[in-house]
C-alpha cells in the first residue's frame, strides 16, 4: 500500500510537471494526462520485482477486483431498475448470515463496502464473534439461500483474500 | 491525420449519453422509493442507484471539460461518494433494525431470528434503564 501510494505521487508530479515545463508531443487534456500518470506507473511497477516482491502480483489482483466491483454495480443497478419499472416483483427478500472467512478488521470493512453498494444488498450487522455477517438480500433464486451465499463468498471475498494474503 | 474530426462534437456526444444515463438511474431510484414495499428494500433502491447517478454525472462532467485538474476532482468525489454513501446505509440499516422496523411479508428472515430476538430483548434492557434514570 505504501508502495502504491508512493508510486501514484511520483506518476502524478511526473505527468503534471512533463505537462508543464516538459516538452509535449501530445495536446493538453485529460485523457493524455492520465495515459502519461499511468504510462509512469507501469513502468515503476516494471521494477517493483526488485525491491517488493507482493506488489508485482498484487496491483493486476487489485485492478480485476476493481473492475469486478465497477461490473457488479452496473449489473446490479439494471437488475433493481428492471424490477422497478415492470409491474410485478420478481424479487425474493432474505436476510442470509454469510459465514466469514476473512478475519481483519480492513477486509471486513472492504466487504461490507462493497456488499452495500451493490444494489440489491445490504449490510445489516457483523455477528459479536465476528464469523458471520447479516445481509439483506433482493435476489435469492428459487428460495436457495446456499446458493446466495456462495455466490458472495466466490466474487468478492475470494477477491479480496487474495489481494491482502 | 486528425485534423478534420470533429472532437468536441464527439466530447459532447459522449457526455451528454452518460450524464442522460446518470439521470435515469436516479429517476428510476425515485421512482423505486415510491414503490417498494418496505423500508429496507426502498433503501436499497435509492442509496445505490443515486450512487451510480452521481458517478455517471460527473464521469460525463469530467469528459465534457477535459481537462485533468477537472477530472482529478471528479475522481475524488466520485471516490468519497462511493465510501461514504454505503456507511450511511449501515447505519440506517442498522438502526432500522434495532428499531424494530417490520421487514416485507415475503422476506425470508429464518436465519435472522436469533440476532433479532438478542437485538430485540437488549434494546428493552436498554429503554428500561433508561427510565430508570
Amino acid at each position: 500500500m505504501k508502495t502504491f501510494i508512493a508510486h501514484f505521487l511520483i506518476a502524478f508530479i511526473g505527468s503534471y510537471l512533463y505537462f508543464k515545463y516538459g516538452d509535449p508531443m501530445v495536446p493538453y487534456n485529460a485523457v493524455w494526462a492520465v495515459l502519461v500518470a499511468s504510462f509512469i506507473m507501469f513502468l515503476l511497477w516494471l521494477t517493483t520485482p526488485s525491491y517488493h516482491r507482493s506488489y508485482f502480483h498484487k496491483l493486476p489482483r487489485a485492478i480485476s477486483l476493481i473492475a469486478f466491483f465497477l461490473k457488479e454495480l452496473v449489473v446490479a443497478n439494471f437488475r433493481v431498475a428492471y424490477d422497478i419499472l415492470t409491474p410485478n416483483y420478481r424479487m425474493k427478500p432474505a436476510v442470509l448470515a454469510v459465514p466469514l472467512s476473512v478475519t481483519t478488521d480492513l477486509e471486513i470493512t472492504m466487504l461490507a463496502t462493497m456488499i452495500t453498494v451493490t444494489p440489491g444488498s445490504l449490510m445489516i450487522d457483523v455477528s459479536a464473534d465476528r464469523k458471520f455477517i447479516y445481509m439483506h438480500t433482493l435476489y435469492v433464486k428459487d428460495n436457495d439461500v446456499e446458493a446466495a451465499k456462495q455466490e458472495v463468498k466466490d466474487g468478492f471475498e475470494r477477491r479480496i483474500l487474495n489481494l491482502t494474503r | 491525420m486528425f485534423e478534420n474530426i470533429n472532437f468536441l462534437l464527439i466530447r459532447e456526444i459522449i457526455s451528454s449519453v452518460l450524464i442522460i444515463m446518470g439521470v435515469i438511474f436516479m429517476l428510476i431510484a425515485a421512482i423505486g422509493l415510491l414503490r417498494f414495499p418496505d423500508f429496507y428494500i426502498r433503501m436499497s433502491a435509492i442509496t445505490k442507484g443515486s450512487t451510480l447517478g452521481v458517478g455517471l454525472i460527473l464521469t460525463g462532467m469530467g469528459t465534457y471539460f477535459n481537462e485533468p485538474d477537472i477530472l482529478l476532482k471528479v475522481l475524488l468525489i466520485i471516490g468519497f461518494t462511493l465510501l461514504t454513501s454505503p456507511v450511511a446505509a449501515h447505519v440506517i440499516g442498522r438502526t432500522a433494525v434495532r428499531n424494530k422496523i417490520p421487514f416485507w411479508e415475503r422476506t425470508d428472515l429464518e436465519e435472522f431470528k436469533d440476532y433479532l430476538h438478542k437485538e430485540h430483548s437488549t434494546h428493552r434492557d436498554h429503554e428500561r434503564d433508561n427510565k430508570h434514570l
